[in-house]
């Protein structure tokens, strides 16, 4: 094991930030999507971003979304105008890596993997990425200011209705 | 096996009722065997297949790999500066050497057992070609293998396809006597040359989904102008489509490719839109950016129709393209089957060299409606599984396809299937079914 880096941050602020993620991804996996902007500051990025995009410096993504609003507007998308296929949504976050940025605020990274569980139907392993995100510190809670989510699987089993 | 088992029926003769192409019957998504006469007339003789963008190889030797039909093809810049496609097969033992999604290279070599080729397909050179040299116990030199006398290098190289490209596109054929692209293109020329002036293009970026439907389905759904304001509520919530709306549906002479043509309206509730589930009068966005659409010059009605441009131009360019202008998103949307019952469907999204950088975000932020998580996109993809899943419960029967009647040819509103069925009769022809 190497030695912890100088800026390492302290222990309780890794387990705020343990708990923030796992709050966040039991939001999603319960289906409770309208909770889900909460989880976000007022000027929030959020983007759902293709690896190959990333990594060549191409801006498109599946979802960017630039403000606390433009989720809620995914959130009225998915509860009342998207058609989809209902299906359930697991996530299995591991490998967190949390760092202080020079301004106060928090590096994050984390590995995900996200199941799918349509009705009646076997689970399959639906999008798995990485996340990329900066967190600070609003009110006494931890939001995301910016979450990016760069998914290595390089087709979209059909469609990717809910946020990851 | 212990009991002989019976051997199915050959293949009946397709039946399509009313003697026309408004029932499609459920056989054409599912079978084999029509699948595979499908590739081989569509796919790879007679017809123009989108390849890519200048723009994704603007240098010599950039590549990308792709696919037409189920043939993998690289597309590269030469040397010279001309666009070259070839077939991803070695020509000695079949492999599929290029592994990567795109790059700049050289010249290609197989890993197997190097054969080097040329970035115009062309076979350089192969190892112990002239064979090995050894001694034999008398000191006598002797030459071991070798290909025989009469290989030729010229004739080895990597199937090479026909190129054309236009105003940055990319399109071609494995078929050498297909017909020039301006006349493939027929009646819907003018409305690819609106998109595609010859202004440079940049490119955005992709977006990847494999939908579990038959190819065709695709090709369908950017032919109906009536799912849209019945489907897409989200459309029709913010005003982006209603049936009622000013529309014009083009196809050509063929009835294989098409353009639907559209002007957004003001929106609100209205006949149409009050027998539509979830439809919410005066829901506005929080964030009212991702509909913030500026007119562009190029939107211009190519045969000058008085009035305001056109909003949407939605092109299927028979077999594998679909061309997306809607309002300030544009993409190529690339077909790719994968067996009868799946098909790739790849989305590049692009914008012109002399957008601002405000224009450029406003393109990213409105492709938040298209895509595999698109708001009027990720359902079409849910839909068309659904449609297959029924084909495939019940051979025997057929779609009803007769909104706007039976005939064919284009149409001056959206409430018809009028270019489905040109395209039907287009495909029977070709598949002599
Ligand atoms: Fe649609």
């Amino acid at each position: 094991m190497s030695t912890l880096p100088a800026s390492s941050i302290s222990l309780d602020t890794r387990a705020a930030v343990e708990e923030l993620y796992a709050r966040y991804v039991k939001c999603l996996d319960d289906g409770a999507f309208d909770q889900w902007p909460g989880f976000f500051t007022k000027d929030c990025v959020y983007k759902l971003q293709a690896r190959e995009n990333y990594d060549r410096g191409l801006p498109l993504a599946l979802m960017m979304f630039e403000s606390h609003a433009m989720l809620v507007d995914r959130v009225f998308g998915i509860t009342t105008t998207l058609y989809h296929q209902p299906y359930y949504q697991r996530h299995i976050v591991s490998g967190l890596m949390v760092n202080r940025n020079p301004d106060g605020s928090l590096h994050a990274e984390a590995n995900y993997a996200v199941f799918r569980t349509k009705r009646n139907a076997l689970t399959d392993v639906f999008n798995v990425g990485r996340y990329l995100d900066e967190i600070v510190e609003v009110e006494g809670t931890l939001k995301f200011r910016q979450k990016l989510c760069i998914y290595d699987s390089e087709l979209v089993p059909n469609s990717l209705i809910y946020p990851i | 096996m212990n009991a002989p088992e019976q051997l199915p029926a050959a293949a009946s003769p397709v039946h399509w009722a009313r003697g026309t192409a408004s029932r499609v019957p459920y056989r054409v998504y599912t079978d084999e065997e029509l699948y595979r006469r499908e590739l081989d007339r569509f796919f790879y003789t007679g017809h123009w297949c989108y390849a890519g963008l200048e723009a994704e190889i603007p240098n010599p030797g950039d590549f990308k790999r792709t696919a037409i039909g189920e043939r993998e093809v690289i597309l590269v810049r030469a040397a010279d500066g001309s666009v070259q496609v070839v077939e991803n097969r070695c020509a000695h033992r079949g492999v599929v050497f290029c592994q990567e999604k795109h790059g700049n290279a050289k010249d290609f070599t197989c890993p197997y057992h190097q054969w080097n080729y040329d970035l115009k397909g062309n076979l350089t050179g192969l190892p112990f070609r002239r064979g090995v040299k050894v001694r034999d116990e008398a000191g006598k030199v002797q030459v071991n293998g070798g290909m025989p006398a009469d290989f030729k290098l010229e004739e080895n190289g990597l199937t090479k396809l026909k190129v054309a490209v236009k105003g940055g596109v990319i399109f071609a054929s494995f078929d050498h006597d297909v017909e020039d692209l301006d006349s493939y293109l027929g009646a819907v020329r003018p409305w690819f040359e609106r998109a595609f002036n010859g202004r440079k293009l940049t490119l955005l970026g992709y977006s990847r989904q494999r939908i579990p439907g038959n190819w065709k389905l695709m090709q369908e759904n950017i032919k109906d102008p009536y799912h849209p304001g019945l489907l897409h509520t989200w459309f029709v919530t913010f005003g982006l489509w209603r049936n009622d709306q000013r529309a014009q549906m083009i196809t050509d002479a063929h009835g294989r490719h098409a353009a639907m043509v559209g002007w957004k309206n003001a929106g609100g509730k209205g006949e149409v839109t009050q027998g539509v589930t979830s439809f919410k009068e005066g829901m506005t966005l929080q964030d009212e950016r991702v509909l913030d659409v500026v007119p562009e010059a190029w939107w211009a009605h190519p045969q000058g129709e008085p009035g305001a441009p056109p909003s949407a131009c939605m092109q299927t360019i028979f077999p594998n393209l679909i061309i997306q202008h809607n309002v300030n998103s544009i993409s190529t949307r690339q077909i790719i089957p994968v067996g009868p019952h799946a098909f790739d469907f790849i989305w590049t999204h692009f914008g012109f060299a002399d957008d601002t950088a405000e224009m450029t975000q406003r393109r990213l932020r409105q492709a938040n409606l298209f895509g595999p998580s698109g708001y009027v996109s990720a359902d079409d993809g849910e839909v068309i599984e659904l449609s297959q899943d029924g084909f495939r419960q019940s051979a025997d029967n057929a779609t009803v396809c007769e909104l706007d009647g039976t005939g064919q040819g284009g149409a001056p509103h959206n409430v018809t299937e009028t270019l489905i069925r040109s395209m039907y009769g287009y495909y029977r022809k070709v598949m002599e079914i």
